[in-house]
């Protein structure tokens, strides 16, 4: 294993409309990524949280391909993974795949699940029909599916075993990245287990890296070496999970922790209802976070904190101006008290 | 099958049993408008089909002795027209070159009215604008207009006409096709098709395209009709079929100068059109009520505006328990679907006191939402009906009520909070006019009076400056607030018992946070029980005081919430708390349930959870399980419960 990333993205930006009208006025745009610089290491499972709209799911296109981000540099596995992407997906399809997040939606329903698991071994590795074959019964067994499935109809299937067949298409083509967009939010707790413990399984069989997106933190805790917490667009703290939940640093992150429902907890600590996000189209200059902030200052206000390590903490990074303490403000606080 | 988390679960499972659903053919003949369109169109098109074998004189052949005969003469039954030619004959051979324009015209149209449509959908951006702009030019001109100007331009005849008609029939292909590729093509299967190495004209004709035909085929259907009466239209101006050939519109026009010496010869081929396009109108629509995958969820009829309740024995003299507002025994609610039964509730008890929050929890399909629904006869008849139980509201039983006083209490003893805000609020009405609307149902207020409710309700729910988001749409407002106001709605009529299905479950945890605890503070302010439904023992931890397990129809464990978490009795519930990650817990091993809940069409005699129980025996599989309490306040269904052991949670 090389110590260079697998995975390098350096101030990637993605602003959806902008640009000028037919008669040369600006028009608004929205920064769905802003800024966002992140390295996953070959073989970690990176976590990334926050609310709906803060973006999560345009990095996730960005890192496989399907949509271009107007600024910044990604990176992959030492090659410009933009330019590949523009020239021909095929090549970066092969070594990045994505997970959906509705398992049913993401399968066509007029096509057997043979059809889906083979459009990848015949379009991106080009085999023939006997290596197909072969390659469909390991598919159906990596991800423990019974091979009559094969020539069944998406709607006959439950939503976990569709999202299991979502994951033997990623699977299909032998990547070595794997971005899964909230691949177990639309199934139920049961199913999301028996998920959950797959992902894993052949994480380890085929030393797979992840990129795993979730709004759900103890599904991240459980699954992630590291996690990247964003807001409004941008990273507001990175770093290794146990330190990140364990004792955050960004009030953000300290809010999310607290708002999390867990067992036996019995009282949320919820903020007032005044907290909306800000407006996308029209950004405040500072921390995008001050209006909810408890902890902000005019300073907040008028700059934007940038992404800094905690002193003595390399791998513990926070984006605000007056973080928490580190290790033992925060000791404790977000286990629930039963 | 799809495991889909709303109430008509059970509707939507059967769907591997093929037989139980009918196919299109028997749905098309279910129409009898559609058949007798059929009836009536098949036999046009077979005899227009036969017209060179028909034993019928030439069309065209004239003969100017035998002119203007009358219907039912001798040798012409249908009289002759003013050259003398058979009426008949020519009509017969007219509908047939009719037709072949209008089916030629229309499927000119829809090969590339669709072609566009696909590919301004699918494209998106610059593409679509141009190609739209383009369609929205040809359609700026009156219809008619157009037809003639391309006729103009191109001469008169029928094969021009044609290319008139199928032209200016276009740009409707393209605009119903596009809005449907459009919505293809950002479903995620798009996505995965480009990722699985496909190019886009692969993925735009191989997957985008069978998904639209059904789409296709209905808008063929419902303008071939217009189609052929457009045909006849320039035939009728002389722009189409040139003398001598018969087709319906040059007949009619050939007629309408003796209309008044000889009506018969305009009448017939007038008559014969409005047959023609009439049967196939009537066909037209009922090809789309098929096809229109709305109505192909089994059920041939309209659900009717409350659950059938057809109770087997009706219980005598039920009491409700000392205290509760709402006092539910023995629910079954069963849903019939052609010949299989499904026994989506298979009697559960609920009752809710003053202020009180029960949480009902359970994997999806177990039944919940359905429990849940059946109080006010919210659960859609067919296929779903009532089989038992009483549903006592301050001593009333809802089930044996009038439909008029169960309409009355619907929101103003009883009401519902949704998962999805949106299915909830109307998106063309501003959030004040629903809440009006929602109150004005109940109390006899003024306008004024109203909208000042409305707006107490508003900050009720801890909406900032109420006033003035009365105003907004439903799409001006957050996640949150949206469910905030359907809390709001909820609460319009002073509701005692709120129905809460899975409320936050579409929220951001921060959101969730407040909702919960809004709806916490309601309870005790207000004094109002809450039946919350969920999946989530966090979420049941932070707001109900009781909890009720639910496997395959029935509560397999009931107690108080953090004694059921502390120490579950029966297996599925222990497994359901150990599948879940907790937080601040990350080297918890998830410990799945392995198999899948049984349908409620197929139960087993025993325990339902059998197949799946880590602690199953010969008994279990024996016969029906009871409910029993083990302690006080806690009940379970489990023979060989978990009690008394030690949990390593
Ligand atoms: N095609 C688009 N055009 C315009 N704005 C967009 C587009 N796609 C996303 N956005 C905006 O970009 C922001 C980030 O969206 P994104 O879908 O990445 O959020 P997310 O975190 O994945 O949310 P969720 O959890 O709901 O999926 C949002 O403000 C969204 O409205
Ligand atoms: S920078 Fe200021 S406003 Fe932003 S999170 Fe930190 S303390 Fe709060
Ligand atoms: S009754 Fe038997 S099968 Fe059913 S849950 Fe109890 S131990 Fe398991
Ligand atoms: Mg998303």
């Amino acid at each position: 294993m090389s110590d260079a990333p697998l995975l390098s993205i350096d101030g990637a930006e993605r602003v959806f409309g902008g640009g000028r009208t037919l008669f040369g006025r600006t028009r608004p745009g929205v920064h769905a990524v802003q800024d966002v610089s992140i390295d996953v290491r070959r073989g970690e499972t990176l976590g990334v949280v926050g609310e709906s709209g803060c973006g999560k799911s345009t990095l996730a296109r960005l890192i496989v391909g399907l949509d271009a981000p107007t600024g910044g540099r990604i990176v992959f596995d030492g090659r410009d993974l933009v330019a590949e992407a523009g020239r021909d997906l095929r090549r970066l399809a092969r070594e990045v795949q994505y997970v959906f997040q509705d398992p049913v939606a993401s399968l066509n329903p007029r096509k057997t699940i043979r059809t889906i698991l083979e459009a990848p071994l015949i379009h991106l590795l080009g085999l023939d029909r006997k290596a197909r074959a072969g390659r469909l019964a390991e598919l159906m067994e990596a991800v423990n599916l019974a091979p009559e499935f094969l020539d069944r109809y998406p709607h006959e299937f439950s939503g976990g075993q569709a999202q299991r067949i979502g994951i033997a298409r990623a699977l299909a083509a032998d990547p070595k990245l794997i971005v899964l967009d909230e691949p177990v939010s639309a199934l139920d707790v049961s199913v999301q287990a028996q998920v959950l413990n797959i992902l894993d399984d052949l994480k380890q069989r085929f030393g797979l890296t992840y990129v795993f997106i979730s709004h759900d933190l103890s599904v991240v805790e459980s699954v992630s070496d590291r996690v990247a917490v964003m807001y409004f667009g941008r990273i507001v703290e990175i770093g290794p999970v146990r330190t990140v939940f364990g004792a955050p640093r960004h009030p953000y992150t300290h809010l999310l922790l607290q708002s999390a429902p867990a067992p036996g907890r019995r009282s949320l600590v919820s903020e007032d209802a005044n907290t909306e996000l800000p407006d996308p189209y029209n950004p405040p200059p500072g921390c995008a976070f001050h209006a909810r902030c408890p902890r902000g200052t005019d300073l907040c206000k008028e700059r934007q904190p940038v992404l800094e390590s905690a002193p003595g903490e390399d791998g513990h990074k926070a984006a605000c101006f007056h973080p928490h303490a580190g290790r033992e403000a925060g000791k404790g606080e977000h286990v629930g008290q039963g | 099958m799809a495991e889909a988390s709303t109430a008509p679960a059970p509707a939507v499972r059967p769907a591997k049993h093929r037989s139980s659903r009918p196919d299109s053919l028997r749905l098309l003949f279910n129409n009898k408008l559609a058949t007798a369109g059929l009836l009536v169109f098949a036999l046009i098109v077979v005899t227009a089909l036969l017209a060179p074998v028909l034993p019928l004189p030439d069309p065209d052949v004239t003969a100017p002795a035998d002119r203007l005969m009358r219907p039912l003469s001798e040798g012409h039954l249908l009289g002759t027209d003013a050259l003398g030619r058979d009426i008949l004959s020519r009509l017969v051979w007219g509908s047939r070159v009719s037709l072949a324009v209008g089916v030629s015209a229309t499927l000119i149209a829809a090969f590339f009215g669709s072609l566009i449509g696909l590919v301004a959908g699918y494209a998106g951006g610059r593409v679509d604008t141009l190609l739209m702009r383009g369609i929205d030019m040809v359609m700026a001109f009156p219809y008619i207009l157009l037809a003639l100007a391309i006729v103009a331009v191109l001469g008169p005849g029928l094969l021009n006409a044609l290319y008139a008609i199928a032209v200016v029939n276009i740009p409707f292909f393209a605009r119903n096709i596009r809005g449907i590729a459009l919505g293809l093509s950002r479903r995620e299967f798009v996505d995965a098709a480009r990722l699985s190495g496909k190019s886009h004209a692969q993925i735009l004709f191989i997957e985008v395209l069978p998904n639209v035909l059904p789409v296709i085929i209905i808008t063929m259907s419902t303008t071939v009709g217009w189609m052929i009466l457009e045909t006849a239209g320039l035939s009728f101006l002389g722009l189409g079929a040139q003398p001598p050939q018969a087709d319906l519109g040059s007949m009619l026009g050939d007629g309408r100068k003796i209309l008044f010496t000889a009506p018969h010869v305009s009448i017939i081929p007038g008559v014969m059109i409005f047959i023609l396009v009439m049967s196939i109108n009537l066909l037209g629509d009922g090809v789309r009520d098929v096809l229109d995958p709305r109505l192909k969820s089994g059920a041939l009829t309209r659900p009717v505006a409350r659950t059938a309740v057809e109770r087997r024995q009706v219980p005598e003299g039920a009491t409700p328990a000392p205290g509760a507002v709402l006092d539910v025994q023995g629910l079954r609610t069963e849903f019939h679907i052609g010949s299989q039964v499904f026994r989506a509730v298979g009697g559960v008890d609920m009752r809710i006191g003053k202020g009180e929050c029960l949480g009902i929890v359970g994997e999806s399909g177990s039944g919940k939402s359905v429990a849940a629904m059946s109080i006010m006869g919210l659960v859609p008849t067919p296929p779903g009906r009532i089989t038992g139980g009483v549903a006592l509201f301050d001593g009333e039983d809802l089930f044996s009520v009038s439909d008029e006083r169960v309409r009355q209490l619907r929101g103003l003893a009883v009401s519902h909070v949704f998962q999805d805000p949106l299915s909830t609020l109307h998106p063309l009405f501003t959030v004040g006019e629903q809440l009006v609307e929602a109150i004005e149902a109940h109390q006899p207020l003024s306008r004024s009076q109203a909208r000042e409710k409305a707006a107490e309700l508003l900050s009720l729910v801890r909406i900032p400056n109420p006033v003035e988001r009365l105003k907004a749409y439903p799409h001006e407002l957050s996640g949150g607030m949206r469910q905030r106001v359907c809390i709001a709605m909820a609460l319009a009529g002073e509701a005692r018992v709120i129905i809460a299905d899975e409320p936050t479950t579409a929220l951001d945890v921060t959101v969730q946070a407040q909702v919960l605890s809004l709806l916490d503070t309601l309870r005790k302010e207000r004094n109002a029980g809450i039946l919350f439904i969920t999946h989530d023992f966090g979420v049941v931890s932070a707001i109900c005081d009781r909890v009720a397990v639910m496997y395959a129809g029935q509560f397999v464990e009931t107690g108080e919430t953090g004694e059921i978490l502390r120490a579950p009795a029966h297996p599925y519930t222990a497994k359901l708390i150990d599948c879940v990650p907790v937080l601040g817990e990350p080297d918890r091993r998830l410990d799945a349930i392995e198999g899948r809940p049984p349908v409620v069409n197929d139960l087993p005699v025993g325990c339902a959870f059998a197949a799946r129980c880590p602690r199953a025996e010969d008994d279990c599989r024996a016969g029906p399980i009871a409910l029993t309490e083990f302690a006080p306040g806690r009940q379970v269904r489990c023979i060989h419960p978990l009690i008394g052991e030690t949990q390593n949670v």
